[in-house]
Order: C-alpha cells, then structure tokens, then sequence
C-alpha cells in the first residue's frame, strides 16, 4: 500500500461511474464502522475502501469508491453530520490512490 | 518541593464511576432512572453516595429508557438512564432507538464488562457499541477513566445541540473502578448555538410567501425543539398562513386557533389532507416529510412549491426536493423572517380553508359518551385542563387522542412518532412526571401496549407520581386488527386476545389504586375522581372491537384517497 498519498488530481484510469470520497476523520476504534455503517443500512455498496492514519496519528483519512447514484449527496450529507468525520472531498472523476492500487489487485 | 506539595494538594482524586456521577451532578442532572448489574456496580455504588442526584429503579431497562426520554421530552434538556451489560443494554435500546428517530437528547450510559474481557463472550458481554452505532447520535466505548472527563461534557453537548438526539457511553467495569488524578474538573456540556441564518436564503423565502395565493405552514418536531411555537404562530397570525402539525408538533399552535387545519397524514382529517393537495407553498419547519405524514409522496401536495428549513441538512432534499432549502434552527430562521413577510389577510384562501373545514370535518362520533374513544378522551381533556401532560403508547388510542385531544401548548405531548414503540406511554409519563411534579400527567394506553411494560405500574407506585393511566381495552391489536379487518379480506390473525386481563385488578396487584369503568353507571364522575386526586392511578376503560380510526390513509396511498368519514356535505367541489 502507498504511503504517500497524492495531492490531488483525477486519475483517468479510475474506474467508469465511481466517485472517490475522501474522509478525514478522527483516529479511533469504532469510525471505520460509523461510516460504512451508513452505506451498508442503505443498501449502497461500496467498491472499495482505504483507510491510514495522517500526521501525527489523532486523525485517519478514509478512501472509499462508490458507485455515482442519486443517492450519493444524500450519503455524503449522512456521512459529514458524523461526530468523528472532519471533512469529506468528493472526486467525481475517480482519483489515482485506487488506480496505484490495481496491481494489487490483479486475478492471477 | 513545598510547591510539589501544594500541587499535589490541588489535585481532585476520583474513580471513573466517580467521576461520571460528579460530571452528571455539575450538569444539572438530578433524577436518573436505571437498573443495576454485574457490569455498572462501580457507578451504582459512587451514585448512592450522590446527595444531589436521586435514582430511580425501572423494573425493565426499556422503562428506565423512556423513562428518561420522559424527563427529555418535557424540559427539553438532557435526561439520563442507566444500564449494565449485555440484557441490561439490549433492553435500553429500543428506547434509545425511539429517542433518535423523535430527536430526543438522552444520554444512555451502560456498564460494559472488563476492558481485558472484551471479545472474549464474557458473561453478560455484548458488542453494545456496534449494536448502537445506527441507533444513536453518537456513542463512545471508554477506553480509560481519564477519557471520560472529555466524553461526559462532549456527551451532553452532542446530545442537545443543533438536532437533538441520543448518545450510549459504554464505559467498562475496570475504568468505573479506575483512580484517576486531575486538576480540575471540565467544563458542562452545554448545546452548541444555532448557525448563522443566510439572510439572503430568509429573503427568497419572505418573497416566495409574500407571492404565494395559497400557501400552508407544515410544523414538525423541530418547532417543539427549537422552543419555536409562539413565533410560527406569530408568522401565521402575521400571513394568514393556516397550518398544520405533525404527529410530533402537536401542541405547537393551540387546536382551536383559526389558523390550525390540525394534523395531517394517515389519520388527519379530511379537510386538512384536501387543504394540502391545493396548496400552492408548502413551508415545511422542523419537518422531515415522514411517510405516515405525506402518503405516497409523488402524489404529496402535487402543486406546492416547497420551502423547507431545518437545522439537519440531511433533511432537505431526502425525501421530496425542496424549492428553497435552508439549514438553521427553524426559531431563528422564523425571527429573521418575520419582518420580511407582508401582512396578508388571504381572504381567499381563508375562506377556502374555511369551506373544507365545514364541509369535510373530522367526524369525533360518540364525542359526548365518554364510553366512546372519542368521548373518552375529550372527557379527560375537560377533566385535567390544559396544564396536563398527555402520553400515548402506539395503536388506535394514539390516533385517537392525536386527532381529539384539544391540545394548547407545547412539551406536554408525548408520543412516540418515529419508531413507534408500544410500551412507551408508561414509563414516558413516569419520566414527564417525575420532570413535572406538580402536573397530572395522562397515558393514554391500550390493552395491548400497556402490557408491553406494564412492570411499571410498581415504579408508579414506588416513586408516587402523579401519574394516570387510561387503558382502552378492545381485547385486540386494534391498529393491526383494523388494518386485517379492512386491507386483509377481514382475516384477524393474531390481533385479537383470547385470555383477557382485568386491568384494575392487575393494578391493584401492583399497589396501584383502579377503577374500572364498567362498573358505573356514570364513567365522567369516576373519572373525575381519579384524575383530581393526587398520585398515580389506571382506570380500564372498554372500547368496542368494531371501532375504527378514521379517516385513513391506506399504507402507500396518496393522502387524497382516504377512507372512511365520507359522511360530509359534498356540496363544494
């Protein structure tokens, strides 16, 4: 896994009709679960996820792919009245952090 | 070194369970309701050495729960309940559960067994933070004593701020038994303050009603919240806005002020579902567009603009686009729109409101024969007057006295609305009782949700409050039962019961004084003396099977396709 994550910018590789959230949020047990809590009751599935520890450790930043669905503002309004959730970008065009990812993901 | 010493002097010196008590103490908490266990005896044993704080014993988690909501519900502030590990907690939840779908600021605090033992399916051990996640505000796992200085006060601020709602603290035995040293204590928990209002979204929304012909105010839950009645009334009065209340808003504009069309939804009268569907804006405060309110909702005020504020964000757009959404504090917002919109007298349209209203009334059939649903209800209305608390548990009763209760001022309905949880009404007024001392409280229950805690009549008893419970006993489910009876080929499956229960002799079991009103020949006179003298009461009132709630939505309809209380005067188109 890459520890360094990329500024910004929106890989063309990414994979069609999947936007990329980026969550900060405080580092604890527990948020993980906050958060894919709120897709997993709505029936929203999400195509991946990525989650390390940022600065000096009181926070994490959570990388997920989701589907684009009309559904995805509500999400993201559900996901940024969190108590532990910072802040949420939202990268349309997908984002390179899951594209750097594929080789590890290749069927053999 | 003399100045280590004096630090050291300084210091406060505390258990974990100490510490919380202290913490609960400083916020102004000083009635908790709960139950003891194996997993929260470090937090009983530092809470009977309070002075200020006084406990109460539920006979079932559940109860200790909407016991607190009770208390939340009628003060508008924080109230707190306790519960052990494992069945202590999976008890409380469903009325933590209730809380958040109502926005009810509880603050639940369940014993957990050791940190070391979590994981393990120790004795009475489960995950009560993962279980919880979705049904709460927000909900903390303590991981040492020293985190609770910081998860207590964050705790009562989550809780009341912005939209209110309930938060579980999972705190383990071994940090209830932790020492911890600190210099001082922090800071209570106090609501954060409303955001500030976008005054260009408050002049779009002054403009939108000053050009409406045929607007309605549409107040939820939040107006209660926000402690926004008198100043929705005030921009109604100002516009000539008729308006009308959730199940959750009752009470926010007196039932019998000109402007109130009443409730709407499943069980609203007529007229006011009709006024809806010719509406031209819809401003929409504290609201949330529930399905028991809209009906299906493509066919939901199918002409109206839509104004819609609230102070969750989440809210606006969830379940109907808004024309104009706005996020603040439904009381703010109101302050700030109400020198911008025009004085209107909107004869028109009040004539209009006026003309259904005499047309397509709510028929209270039976509403001066207190054996009657109707009757009953009005009868303890004119009994109590308006200073009583009025709770309700979940079925025909509830609908019943939504729709016939005069009700005349906020905070004093309690209902669960979101979850409907039967099982609500006693414990709740227990709570509202214990709040509000001085008020005769009302639970307006039936045979089949008292039963679902009816343990409580002994708390009633115990704790003396001024508490009265009316059971109307059909011997039946009666919503389910008029739901099989008219959308189910009249297969009653499992609705109605076969045993009965004598509920004044069950009450009396419990300690509780009873009377039962098929035992006189003049019900309004026995009612008289059970709810004018002081202390808690139950009076089983018989209500026959073949009753019905109407008018109805049926589950998925659109509002304007109701049944029943087609008895009107078709006279206007």
């Amino acid at each position: 896994m890459t520890t360094q994550l990329p500024e910004s910018g929106d890989s063309k590789n990414a994979a069609e009709k999947c936007t990329v959230l980026e969550v900060t949020v405080n580092n604890h047990p527990g948020v993980m679960s906050h958060v894919c809590g709120l897709f997993s009751r709505r029936a929203f599935n999400v195509e991946g996820i990525l989650c390390m520890p940022i600065g000096d450790g009181d926070r994490s930043r959570i990388w997920l792919m989701v589907n684009e669905d009309e559904r995805l503002d509500q999400m993201v309004k559900q996901i940024e009245k969190l108590e532990d959730v910072l802040g949420v970008n939202r990268h349309a065009a997908g984002h390179e952090v899951f594209a750097r990812l594929e080789e590890f993901f290749r069927v053999q | 070194m003399a100045g280590k010493g004096k630090k050291e002097k300084m210091m406060i010196r505390k258990t974990g369970a100490e510490a919380i008590v202290h913490m609960l103490e400083r916020q102004g908490i000083r009635i908790v309701a709960g139950i003891p266990g194996g997993s929260n005896l470090p937090l009983y044993d530092a809470l009977g050495k309070s002075s200020l704080i006084r406990h109460v014993l539920a006979r079932h988690e559940q109860g200790a729960g909407f016991m607190a909501q009770g208390m939340a519900r009628v003060t508008g502030k924080p109230a707190v309940c306790l519960a052990t590990s494992g069945p202590g907690a999976t008890n409380i939840l469903t009325a933590i559960a209730d809380a958040k779908l109502d926005s009810v600021p509880v603050i639940c605090i369940t014993g957990q067994v050791p940190s070391r033992m979590i994981g393990t399916d120790a004795f009475q051990e489960v995950d009560t933070y993962g279980m919880s996640i979705p049904i709460t505000k927000h909900n903390f796992l303590v991981r040492s004593a020293a985190e609770l200085l910081d998860v207590v006060p964050r705790a009562f601020r989550i809780a009341s701020s912005g939209r209110p709602g309930p938060v579980l603290i999972d705190v383990p035995k071994d940090v209830q038994s932790e020492t911890i040293e600190f210099d001082s204590w922090p800071e209570p928990g106090r609501a954060d303050g409303a955001p500030a209002v976008d005054m260009d979204e408050v002049k779009r929304a002054a403009e939108m009603i000053n050009e409406a012909r045929r607007p309605i105010l549409y107040l939820g839950g939040g107006i209660i919240a926000s402690g926004a009645a008198a100043v929705s009334a005030h921009l109604a009065e100002k516009a000539s806005l008729p308006v009308t209340m959730t199940l959750m808003a009752l009470g926010a504009l007196p039932h019998n002020h000109p402007l109130s069309i009443g409730m709407l939804g499943m069980h609203g009268a007529r007229f006011t579902n009709m006024a809806l569907e010719e509406c031209d804006l819809l401003v929409v405060l504290g609201a949330r567009f529930d399905d028991r309110a809209t009906g299906k909702v493509a066919a939901f005020c199918p002409n109206a603009k839509i104004i819609h504020v609230d102070i969750d964000a989440g809210e606006l757009h969830k379940i109907k686009t808004a024309h104009l959404g706005v996020t603040g504090d439904v009381k703010a917002v109101i302050d700030a729109l109400l020198p911008l919109v025009a004085e209107n007298g909107r004869a028109e349209w009040i004539s209009r409101i006026t003309a259904l209203r005499t047309s397509y009334p709510l028929l209270m059939t039976g509403a001066d024969d207190p054996r009657t649903p109707y009757g009953l209800v009005l009868a303890v209305a004119r009994i109590v007057g308006e200073e009583a608390i009025i709770a309700t548990d979940v079925g025909q009763h509830q609908m019943w006295t939504a729709q016939a209760y005069p009700f005349s001022r906020p905070q004093r309905w309690l209902t669960s609305g979101g979850l409907g949880t039967m099982g609500f009404g006693l414990p709740a007024a227990i709570g509202a009782a214990l709040a509000s001392p001085e008020s005769t409280v009302v639970s307006f229950s039936g045979d089949g949700s008292l039963l679902m805690n009816i343990q409580e009549l002994v708390t009633a008893v115990e704790e003396d409050v001024n508490v009265k419970v009316i059971v109307m006993d059909n011997h039946s489910l009666g919503l389910v039962h008029q739901q099989q009876e008219l959308f189910y080929g009249n297969r009653i499956f499992a609705a109605d019961f076969k045993a009965h229960v004598d509920f004044a002799a069950a009450a009396a079991a419990f300690g509780m004084k009873s009377y039962d009103l098929a035992a006189t020949d003049d019900p309004e006179a026995i009612l008289h003396q059970a709810l004018t003298s002081h202390g808690p009461c139950l009076v089983h009132a018989h209500i026959d099977i073949s009753e019905k709630v109407y008018p109805m939505v049926p589950p998925g309809a659109a509002n304007k396709d109701m049944i029943g209380d087609e008895n009107y005067d078709n006279t206007i188109a």
